[in-house]
């Protein structure tokens, strides 16, 4: 490093412990850092596609996760390295964004790394590369709109939404019921959705688990379910046309928050305390009756004297119900949340037509159904399955799936999947690089070659020959001039996507592309790695 | 240029071949640990733990013992995990789902060997399953419509199911106890209203059913040890001191007289509780919590027997079979619902006092009092006669039933080899690898009872060609017999879980092509 000495002849310190510290810098730094951007990337890229394997991950207490979603193997990798980490942002984001692809479009940004590299080597500058890319992406999303179709269905046909949440959930292990899970998906997608405004709240479906039984027992229930049992072993397990006080004041004797005390010096103070400690429980209990209420849900506990009471006076009540599934239960059942019982009104009652315990297995495992509520707009959907890896991995395929079916009520165009799309933009931005004079001409080039990465995945994964079919697929496409051709993954004879019924929303599609390529061109970007080596 | 590693310090990463090949290890190391277990002469496993005390557990209970194992191995864990998950589902085969998911790793890693994708031997195995599955579904049993049958048929399956267990010698006797307390739940599934009260002595012979209610506690001193036509308050209620429960109450005085007094203010709303109590006219008092001396005495004092400090199990069961609520508050004697039982004895079993209810108005809960030699003895009894209770409380609930003895995994095999035969394509291969994986259970309930089992098995093949054979291995005798003479029956809901678990245990491992370890959480981070 280059010093500068004052006069005295010390030096200037423009870095702090330059020894403690490894600098990687030009060249070098990129190569670095692609190395480690592809090295994500490679662990990906064989969980791609219907074929696609899982991996099983052991975080640090041991616990076993087995997925094959993209966001959550990064997530639970616990990577080291900055580049990786930026790789782990990027499919986090495509999560909360589109909600799937997560996979795709790590594998898509180690391609272009991966072709970034070739172009380094030939010596062009980076930024020439990252900005030819940013010039590909835009044709290749143009050419995506281009080539999308618009689907039409609606709230009694909804069999599309159901073909297109099929495509999401075959690349999961629950691919064995995926019809089953798909309408599932896509019902609760759609009883919670806002078709004027075209928006849906994924926040009222509620998705819960519980281990035992098979995939084909889980179900869509149009309420809520808590996982609570009533409060007292002997009050009623069913209640029909419920009346629900959704209450967050335990019942107890009231804590006021400033300190005080309460001195008994007198046995007549004694004993009025005493009476009124009795009266507080009375009235607390009857306010909730008064009202009308017919079931009291209660975020906090119970005295034992007010449980009795409670079932004594036949009002059953839930306690130790969470702050999320509260609200929940208030939306679904028209209710308000009630902080004071002073405050209570019969207005404020959430009605629910059925409300009933359930319980589980041999162990004493029970669950409390909220059914026909007055406001239909939240459901839950319950999984069953073998064991609680099988659980997890559902409970995320679901989301899996309802973030697609979401995409689909946002916006209707669609992209046909199997590697059609990223084939048939492959084809345009190479199409397209002639016409860019200059050093950029290669870095488009470049950015068409890693398009086609995708497809070669997805052959690779199932079994084919990546090259030759991916060189089959193309001429057909340019021959025929229709994008609609793909991998034919589940080997069904046939590799046009239309008649497979393989589709991808087009945002989902164009979200990937985006989003990588700004990743890679931040990579590209870096030429100054400075970290401190002693970890 | 390197890349610098990934992952932090510690973690590791294992890739394809030889991650699955750490995985398929794994979890046939854990199969094979089980595997002993299976059958009617399966042996047992002596369990020490490695907490203070080493406490020894002796038992045959796969899920018990894989419970109680420490595995470092990803994928054993998923085994342990569906063993677990059969305990909870339905409490029985909980060591076949290992077993079966164990061969069909086995089976699978022979074809990964021989060049065959994971993927084309999890769609055989699906294939294979459903095949399977229908295949028991048209052969199953139901005698729902015939209560008498369908008695018998319960008492089959509780014999079947505890051959394999320590309670095989006196298989009788505890299958017409089972078969008693289920019935006595009248369809549902809790568990909790049969109470096992293991005591010490006798014999495993001695151990009985009783059609009351037997409550492991003592009665107080002075009051009466025999109450007919009992009337009992069931209560949860504090009887030491009865606190202020308004927040920031506290007694201050500044003489001895005021504490005199504030102490005698104390007695008197004690007083005032236990005439309250007094007042609904019981002569029975149960509360879950302690009953301080001075209540107790006012007790004794008006002839009330009172128990106090029964768990809180013991509160709900006796709610249930006296059909009293339980209560906390007393202000309203009219209208809380008391219990009734014909008669309240100390009974002595062994060197221990009880009390025993009889008499009691809604029999839905009863109790089992296990004898035996030693706690291992007894707490192995427990374990089997839960397995029973909770395979027959699902068999109520899901008539369906099928011969055992190795026979539904014949039939399933047969089936599935058709369809083998039927496939085109790779998929064959892993279909036919299925139907051996299921011959693997009879193959191992014979090693296991030292039989000749090729010759067993081959037999068995070949009379299963025939329509309609009932033919499964007799261990006892050690022959192949007619299951539906010899009285051996499982239960469906059992078999079938068993094989879906398996199907889906295994196919959830095979898919896995990389294992990453993150680095074990470190030490200080848990301070």
């Amino acid at each position: 490093m280059a010093l500068a000495f004052d006069e005295f002849g010390r030096p200037f310190i423009i870095l702090r412990e330059q020894d403690q510290k490894t600098r990687l810098r030009g060249i070098d730094a990129q190569k670095a850092n692609i190395a480690a951007g592809k090295a994500v990337a490679r662990i990906l890229r064989s969980s791609l596609g219907p074929k696609g394997m899982d991996k099983m991950l052991q975080g640090p207490d041991g616990d076993v996760t087995i997925t094959n979603d993209g966001a959550t193997i990064l997530e639970q990798m616990d990577v080291d390295n900055q580049i990786a980490k930026l790789m782990v942002e990027l499919s986090r984001s495509q999560d909360y964004e589109i909600g799937d692809g997560t996979t795709g479009v790590v594998v898509m940004a180690g391609a272009l790394l991966e072709q970034a590299e070739r172009q380094l080597d030939r010596g062009i500058h980076p930024i020439r590369i990252a900005e030819g890319y940013e010039m590909a992406s835009r044709v290749a999303v143009e050419h995506l709109e281009r080539i999308s179709q618009k689907f039409e269905f609606d709230v009694n046909n909804y069999e599309p939404l159901v073909q297109t949440c099929m495509t999401t959930l075959s690349s999961k292990i629950v691919n064995r019921c995926k019809r089953r899970l798909a309408e599932i998906a896509v019902k609760a997608v759609l009883a919670v959705a806002d078709l004027e405004r075209r928006d849906v709240n994924l926040d009222l479906i509620k998705v819960e688990g519980k281990v035992g039984g098979n995939l084909e027992d889980t179900e869509l229930i149009y309420g809520i379910l808590v996982d609570k049992d009533m409060s007292h072993p002997q009050m009623p397990k069913q209640i029909e046309d419920a009346h629900i006080a959704i209450l967050t004041c335990p019942f107890e004797p009231p804590k006021p928050k400033t300190k005080h005390k309460v001195d008994i010096d007198t046995v007549q103070k004694f004993e009025t305390l005493r009476k009124q400690e009795q009266q507080y429980f009375d009235e607390m209990v009857q306010k909730c009756k008064d009202v009308g209420a017919t079931l009291v849900i209660c975020q906090w506990g119970f005295d034992d004297e007010a449980n009795h009471l409670l079932m004594h006076r036949n009002l059953p009540a839930v306690r130790w119900v969470g702050g999320v599934e509260l609200e929940l239960i208030a939306i679904a059942t028209g209710g308000r949340i009630v902080p004071r019982f002073q405050e209570l009104t019969p207005e404020k009652l959430g009605k629910a037509g059925m409300v009933r315990e359930k319980s589980f297995g041999t162990t004493k495992e029970r669950m409390l159904y909220i059914e026909h509520c007055a406001n239909s707009k939240a459901v839950t959907i319950f999984i069953r399955g073998g064991n609680k890896m099988m659980i997890e991995e559902t409970k995320r395929s679901i989301h899996d799936a309802l973030c697609v079916a979401r995409n689909l009520i946002r916006n209707k165009s669609i992209v046909y999947g199997g590697g059609a799309a990223e084939i048939a933009c492959s084809l345009a931005v190479d199409a397209a690089a002639d016409k860019y004079p200059g050093v950029e001409q290669y870095a488009i080039r470049a950015f068409a070659e890693a398009l086609d990465s995708v497809p070669m995945a997805l052959a690779e994964n199932s079994g084919l020959q990546p090259i030759e079919t991916l060189s089959a697929v193309k001429s057909q496409q340019l021959k025929e001039n229709i994008p609609f051709y793909g991998i034919d993954c589940n080997d069904v004879g046939t590799n046009d996507m239309r008649e497979q019924n393989v589709f991808e929303t087009l945002i989902g599609k164009q979200q990937q592309i985006l989003l990588a390529t700004q990743v890679v061109k931040m990579i590209l970007k870096i030429d100054d790695v400075i970290s401190n080596s002693e970890y | 240029m390197p890349i610098d590693k990934i992952f932090k310090d510690d973690a590791s990463e294992e890739k394809g071949e030889r991650a699955r090949m750490a995985s398929f290890i794994g979890a046939m190391a854990i199969a094979d640990l089980v595997k002993s277990t299976l059958g009617p002469k399966g042996m047992d496993k002596i369990l020490q733990s490695t907490g203070r005390g080493h406490s020894v557990t002796v038992t045959n209970d796969g899920a018990t013992i894989l419970k109680s194992l420490h595995i470092d191995n990803p994928a054993a864990k998923v085994l342990v995990d569906i063993s677990k998950v059969q305990d909870d589902e339905v409490g029985d085969g909980t060591t076949s789902v290992v077993v079966l998911a164990g061969e069909l790793l086995r089976e699978a890693e022979k074809l990964v060997t021989a060049k065959i994708h994971p993927m084309t031997i999890i769609a055989g195995y699906r294939m294979a399953a459903e095949c399977a599955r229908d295949a028991l579904l048209k052969r199953v049993i139901d005698n729902k419509e015939n209560a008498e049958k369908f008695r018998s048929d319960l008492m089959k399956i509780a014999m079947t199911t505890l051959c394999s267990k320590i309670l095989s010698q006196d298989k009788e006797h505890f299958a017409e106890m089972a078969v008693d307390a289920v019935f006595r739940l009248k369809g549902s599934t809790n568990l909790e209203a049969i109470q096992i009260i293991k005591k010490p002595g006798g014999s495993l012979r001695d151990s009985f059913l009783d059609e009351g209610f037997i409550l492991d506690k003592k009665i107080g001193i002075g009051q009466p040890k025999r109450i007919e036509n009992a009337k009992i308050l069931v209560a949860n209620t504090a009887m030491d001191t009865d606190k202020v429960k308004i927040y920031g109450a506290r007694v201050r005085v500044d003489s001895m007289t005021k504490v005199a007094e504030i102490e005698g203010a104390e007695k008197e709303k004690m007083k005032d509780k236990v005439n309250k109590i007094l007042a609904h006219g019981i002569n029975c008092f149960v509360n879950r919590q302690l009953i301080y001396n001075f209540p107790e005495e006012l007790f004794a004092d008006a002839g009330v027997l009172a128990i106090e400090h029964a768990d809180f199990e013991g509160i709900e069961r006796l709610g249930l079979v006296t059909g009293g609520e339980i209560a906390s508050t007393f202000d309203n004697p009219e209208s809380v619902k008391l219990g009734h039982c014909k008669l309240i004895e100390e009974i002595m079993i062994g060197e221990d006092k009880l009390i025993h209810f009889s008499g009691v108005e809604m029999g839905q809960a009863c109790s089992i009092v296990l004898r035996g030699a030693s706690h291992h003895v007894l707490d192995e009894a427990e374990r089997s006669l839960h397995d029973a209770l909770c395979v027959l409380s699902q068999t109520v609930n899901d008539s369906r039933v099928l011969l055992g003895g190795g026979w539904p995994e014949m039939v399933m095999a047969k089936e599935v080899d058709e369809l083998a035969r039927k496939t085109a394509g790779k998929k064959s291969h892993a279909i036919e690898a299925f139907s051996r994986a299921l011959v693997a259970i009879p193959t191992t309930i014979a090693d296991n009872a030292g039989l000749d089992s090729a010759e067993l098995v081959a037999q068995l093949r070949a009379e299963h060609h025939n329509e309609g054979c009932n033919a499964g291995i007799d261990v006892i005798s050690g022959a192949v017999g007619d299951m539906e003479e010899r009285g051996i029956y499982e239960a469906f809901k059992v078999k079938q879980a068993v094989l879906l678990s398996a199907t889906e245990a295994a196919e959830m491992i095979l898919r896995v092509d990389e294992i990453i370890t993150c680095a074990p959480r470190r030490r200080e981070d848990r301070m």
